[in-house]
């Protein structure tokens, strides 16, 4: 049965967000970029993608966890097909509104450039009716996708996902593999783009080897985590972990280093965030003050140019000095919050980070913080025998931000497993109670403050020495906003999570004023984090990798359910215990 | 940073006290700095420097006019604050995308002369256009992001109007581009000073004034006399309750959206009257401001949003030169926004509930 | 001298006088019963000896120290644990985690002993440990083995009232304030719950106060009664003669004239 009421509608969603990216640009900045050589650009993955997303979204019909969704590739292609049908028209409509008239005035984009990008260069009446079979033939094969069968499924989508992944991640394929030079030459376009015959061959791969391995990865994921602590297979899965980590940087060139860094410092500041907010249950929209504690605290005392007092330490004294700066910017911040409550305090905490930036840049304190010109010349950091290491030199600068966030990971975990963690846990649950059972949560609060505030000033000292000077821009909120969308996108109190959170959307997205890996997304990277943030929230709140104990209270209803169901187990238990006393 | 309980009941007491006294070192430092600031102004005002009689006239005009702008704003926020308990933090965004859209009728309206011909024609269609707009957008955002949230914890929302605002900015810059666009110049003679009250007033603030007023006025009518209004007030005091006795939460909800991005949608002519130039990071500033006159005044009390808009648009341009001039900091005009976000702090350190005291519901508002 | 010592204690919520002038005084090592109709007085009682609410005015000599105007915080740690009447746990937490969190206040180790993990860190949490599961062993079976590591909002809702009542023991209190702790048990239930209340007195030593609608609980568990009606105390004495007060009666039934 297909559902025309649901066709209707995600076929008019479909249409409209095809429109949408092709209004803001997206089709064509994203067409620069040749995947596959020749004519397969980034930009028409973009449409066949969301084709093919919305046929499936579509086949796949309401979920429903009582009953079992039929699955029919037949029906389900029809339905897809449907939908990008209507999806097609409606965006040849806006297609041919733009050509037809003249926008641009009001609409930057609204121009020839996106009607060509749109009709693939073949003129209106032909392209628009080439986009609509594209669209209409993409989300058909989309809605057949979901009722084929298992093995299909899963071989299909390896085989895709691999082609995607080296035609999107050719730099970072091509550096690691510059040992076989020759093979990079032969698989890639001299242009860019993968070879069609390359990427045939990735795909068969891909798919032989997800039939041939076929739940191997799953079954060596569940037995690591059944291992015990400090058995022989989790130490030797933990000693490979370290020795890529140790490796990666060497074999990888600059490029991919310095994102590494880049989202090395993110991973720093939302392992901070955090606890303030995932572990304390603080909302803080203004953590960015105590980056830039950090960043300014190390320009003033390492600089040499520094504008009032240049004492030029060494990086590693000032780091101490900064570390406790940011402490008592902490106490400074969170005093006056510690009784509001937790929406205004998100407010007040962006007003303070605000404060934060314009007093930085007034002419007031320019002659201590250099205002608009901000510091420059800070030196790096020095170690004995390699001179002074600074972000020139990514490969070996790369170590010292391992450095701390292994120093932030491991802090991170230990307060949060031990009597600091519960306390938190216990006041971001119930505040009163946690006061009522002896729990001062003025301490637990100033506490979660302060050791978020000096985590991020590590990753201000480490800014510093890598970038050489500081200016105010790189504190305005909009970081602030990205570190919370790395911690709920990663998962709000997990370690994990936030690892990949910020290796994800700052190294491949990029981060708030450097592009990532694909740098076609700089453009509209903030647009997607902001659709992220939403979209996390509503179908996803405790993330990629969440804690156990966030998502136990984020998804309270549903397990509160299962313990409905689980209670009559439960309560038979209880009974024939009670039998047994009586 | 180490916690320690010692068993002496003296150090316990001191911990308590000292979180008290340091809010009480800043109430009585704030309030030092400001009275010093005071009497250092007026004594330069004295001595024949500083800012003129005039000047401060003009400061505090544009205060007021900016103060009632930032006043209408608030009143949506401190509506759904009533009755959700959340702040939505996308509402600056409202407020800018029907400023954006309007922009559009109204350059056309410039270019081929009707704005200048029929000034009052010309600022009704802007105006229902821009309410058209920004009421479509704070429903949309409601029906999409907010209401499957509704019962969610309470940061949950706000993350999420987070998440909206970033979303609408990067749209709208998607869409119209990155540039600084500008609203042409107040139709007609509005630019001119009028005589009011035996001062001359640039027209376009009297007119901000008195479309603040009358807004605020229809607002206050319909919150408390109709039957919506009656609804609403209901479902701010308890959803549930409400649900039972026969009002429909969801359309009650959507409706006090609807007022609040009107209303946003009033300030986005105000705006456009006022300061002509336009981005897509137009309502980020404002919406703050607003939220913090939403707070000043008490959130969820209506009246509270408007006195607390015109205090904090007061502060913000007399503040500086009243102030901090005093106290020798120069160029103070650039501290503008910070003196708006102390102002926040302070009124949150000082009264936390606001000047007028919060209203609407008391729904889990620990 | 008694462990609890109130004089003249007042509060009031707006124009509504919660508790208008209460004396009361508690010895160590008994039970005393605090009843009254709804609404008079009893759950505001507690907040504010518990220091939710700072009151109007009064003393509240704990042990001989004033306790009125303390955080709650710290009046736990001098050693008054409470139970919601409207059983409020965490409910995501664990079981375990639930009564560990209880030791808080009987603990000491920082951000620095955290990080460094050492020695007096470590002992500390096992010890905490050790006596979270001894607290939960107090209630048989019931809370411990498999429940440890259940988030709490699985139990049913004896278990967390028992759960409650753990992790207020685990701040190793001298004085228990009970609110409504056999609410919404089945009958075996409370019993068995009055029998625990009962052993918290004579093995644990401990000096309680309840709060208790059911009269079979009251005259079970009760070394005393004390009896609320409108914020001011009508009525005090062994349950035999509350019982049969007249002005006690009258609070719970109204007067003979309104009745009639």
């Amino acid at each position: 049965m297909i559902d025309l009421k649901r066709v209707r509608t995600f076929g008019l969603i479909a249409g409209g967000t095809l429109s949408f990216v092709a209004a803001i640009g997206m089709v064509e900045s994203f067409n620069e970029r040749t995947l596959i050589n020749p004519g397969i650009t980034m930009g028409l993955l973009l449409i066949l993608g969301i084709a093919a997303v919305f046929g499936y979204i579509v086949a796949a019909g309401k979920p429903n966890p009582l009953v079992e969704t039929a699955r029919d590739s037949r029906s389900g292609g029809i339905a897809g097909g449907l939908t990008g049908a209507i999806a097609g028209v409606v965006t040849s409509l806006f297609v041919l509104f733009v050509d037809t008239f003249d926008v641009s005035e009001f609409f930057p984009n609204m121009r020839e450039p996106l009607v060509e990008a749109m009709t693939f260069e073949l003129g209106v009446p032909v392209g628009l009716l080439v986009l609509t079979a594209v669209v209409t033939a993409t989300a058909a094969a989309g809605g057949a996708f979901h009722g084929m069968s298992d093995s299909f499924r899963a071989g299909m989508s390896r085989a895709l996902g691999w082609v995607v992944a080296f035609a999107l991640f050719e730099l970072v394929v091509s550096e690691i593999l510059d040992f076989a030079d020759p093979l990079v030459d032969l698989i890639y376009a001299p242009r860019g783009g993968l070879q069609p015959w390359a990427a045939v061959i990735i795909g068969a791969l891909a798919w032989w080897l997800s039939t041939r391995y076929k739940g191997r990865g799953e079954a060596f994921t569940e037995r690591v985590k059944d291992s015990e602590a400090g058995s022989r297979l989790r130490r030797s899965v933990i000693l490979f972990g370290v020795a890529a980590v140790i490796i990666l940087p060497m074999i990888v060139g600059g490029v991919v280093n310095e994102l590494l860094i880049t989202s090395g410092l993110f991973i720093l500041m939302g392992l901070g965030l955090n606890i303030v907010v995932g572990l304390a249950g603080l909302l803080d929209l203004g953590y960015v003050a105590f980056f830039a504690v950090g960043a300014y605290g190390t320009a003033i005392l390492t600089s040499p140019s520094s504008p009032a007092f240049a004492p030029g330490l060494s990086w590693w004294i000032a780091l101490p000095i900064v570390m406790v700066l940011a402490a008592i910017a902490g106490l400074f911040v969170g005093t006056p919050v510690i009784r509001m409550r937790g929406d205004y305090l998100a407010i007040v905490t962006l007003g303070f980070g605000e404060i934060v930036r314009i007093l930085l840049l007034s002419d007031w304190l320019t002659p201590i913080f250099g205002g608009a010109q901000g510091i420059t010349r800070i030196p790096g950091i020095p170690v004995p025998g390699a001179g002074t290491i600074s972000g020139t030199d990514p490969q070996l600068f790369i170590y010292f931000t391992f450095m701390f966030v292994l120093l932030a990971a491991y802090i991170s975990y230990r307060a949060q497993n031990s009597r600091i963690g519960r306390s938190w846990a216990a006041m971001r649950e119930d505040e009163d109670v946690a006061e009522a059972i002896g729990i001062s949560t003025v301490q637990a609060k100033l506490l979660a403050f302060v050791t978020g505030a000096v985590i991020a000033s590590f990753a201000g000292a480490l800014f510093s020495a890598k970038v050489g000077t500081v200016f105010t821009n790189s504190f305005d909120v909009l970081v602030s906003i990205i570190i919370l969308v790395v911690v709920i996108v990663g998962g709000m109190g997990s370690i994990r999570g936030v690892v990949v959170g910020a290796l994800v959307l700052i190294g491949i997205l990029g981060g708030p004023k450097s592009p990532g890996l694909l740098a076609e997304f700089s453009e509209f990277k903030l647009l997607i984090y902001g659709a992220l943030l939403v979209y996390m929230m509503l179908k996803r709140p405790e993330g990629l990798l969440p804690s156990v104990r966030r998502s136990r209270e984020l998804h309270g209803e549903d397990l509160t359910q299962d313990a409905w169901l689980d209670k009559g187990g439960d309560f038979t238990g209880d009974s024939a215990e009670e039998e047994a006393t009586t | 940073m180490t916690t320690t309980t010692s068993p002496s009941k003296t150090s316990r007491r001191f911990r308590f006290n000292w979180v008290d006294s340091f809010l009480w070192f800043i109430r009585v430092s704030a309030l030092i700095a400001i009275v010093i600031g005071i009497v250092g102004s007026v004594q330069l005002f004295l001595e024949g420097e500083g800012p003129t009689a005039e000047q401060w006239r003009d400061l505090v005009i544009s205060g007021l006019s900016t103060g009632f702008m930032y006043g209408l704003i608030a009143l949506g926020y401190s509506m759904v604050y009533g009755v959700l308990g959340f702040i939505n933090f996308a509402h600056g965004e409202v407020f800018m995308s029907g400023l954006m859209v309007s922009l559009i009728a109204a350059t056309l309206m410039f270019e081929n002369g009707f704005w200048d011909a029929n000034p009052t024609l010309a600022l009704l269609i802007v105006l229902s256009i821009s309410m058209l707009v920004s009421t479509l957008v704070a429903v949309l955002a409601e029906r999409i992001a907010y209401r499957p949230l509704r019962g969610a914890p309470r940061l949950i929302p706000l993350i999420t109007s987070i998440g909206v605002s970033f979303f609408l900015q990067y749209a709208f810059a998607g869409i119209f581009g990155v540039a600084t666009r500008s609203y042409p110049p107040a139709p007609g003679n509005l630019g001119n000073d009028v005589e009011f009250l035996g001062i001359a007033i640039e027209g376009t603030k009297l007119l901000v004034v008195g479309v603040a007023l009358i807004s605020m006025v229809g607002l206050w009518w319909f919150v408390a006399k109709t039957k919506t209004g009656r609804a609403m007030r209901a479902v701010a005091e308890d959803k549930e309750i409400a649900g039972l006795m026969g009002i429909n939460v969801d359309r009650t909800i959507v409706t006090t959206f609807a007022v609040g991005g009107a209303m946003a949608g009033v300030a986005g002519l105000l705006w456009a009257l006022l300061f002509r130039a336009v981005d897509f990071l137009t309502g980020f500033l404002p919406g703050i401001k607003a939220f913090t006159a939403a707070v000043l005044g008490g959130i969820g009390n209506l009246p509270g949003a408007m006195l607390g808009g015109v205090l904090l648009g007061l502060f913000e341009n007399v503040g500086p030169l009243l102030v901090l001039n005093g106290l020798g900091i120069p160029a103070v005009s650039q501290l503008k926004d910070a003196v708006a976000f102390a102002a926040l702090v302070l009124v949150l350190v000082f009264r936390p509930t606001g000047l007028l005291g919060e209203r609407l519901g008391s729904e889990d508002r620990a | 001298m008694a462990l609890l010592q109130i004089n003249q204690l007042t509060k009031a919520f707006g124009g509504v006088q919660a508790l208008g002038g209460v004396d009361f005084h508690i010895d160590e090592g008994t039970i005393v019963s605090v009843i009254g109709p709804n609404g008079a007085g009893k759950t505001s009682f507690f907040n504010v000896i518990s220091g939710l609410f700072p009151p109007d005015s009064g003393e509240i000599l704990f042990d001989g120290d004033n306790l009125a105007h303390h955080q709650p915080n710290e009046i736990t740690r001098r050693g008054i644990a409470r139970t919601f009447q409207n059983v409020r746990l965490f409910p995501n937490l664990t079981v375990l985690e639930n009564v560990m969190v209880g030791q808080h206040c009987r603990t000491k180790e920082g951000m620095w002993g955290t990080i460094l993990q050492t020695k007096a860190q470590r002992e500390e949490e096992k010890r905490i440990e050790e006596n979270a599961k001894e607290v939960l062993s107090f209630f048989g079976s019931r809370l411990a083995g498999y429940r440890y590591d259940q988030p709490a909002f699985v139990l049913s809702y004896a278990n967390r009232r028992r759960l409650e009542i753990a992790r207020a023991m685990a701040t190793e209190p001298r004085l228990l304030l009970l609110d409504e702790p056999t609410a919404g048990m089945n009958p075996r239930e409370t019993v068995e719950l009055t029998e625990l209340i009962g052993e918290l007195r004579d093995e644990r030593g401990l000096t309680v106060v309840v709060i208790e609608h059911d009269m079979k609980v009251v005259e079970h568990v009760s070394d005393r009664v004390v009896v609320l009606d409108h914020g001011v105390k009508i009525a005090e004495g062994d349950y035999e003669s509350v019982s049969t007060n007249d002005d006690v009666i009258e609070a719970y039934l109204g007067r003979p004239a309104e009745a009639g």
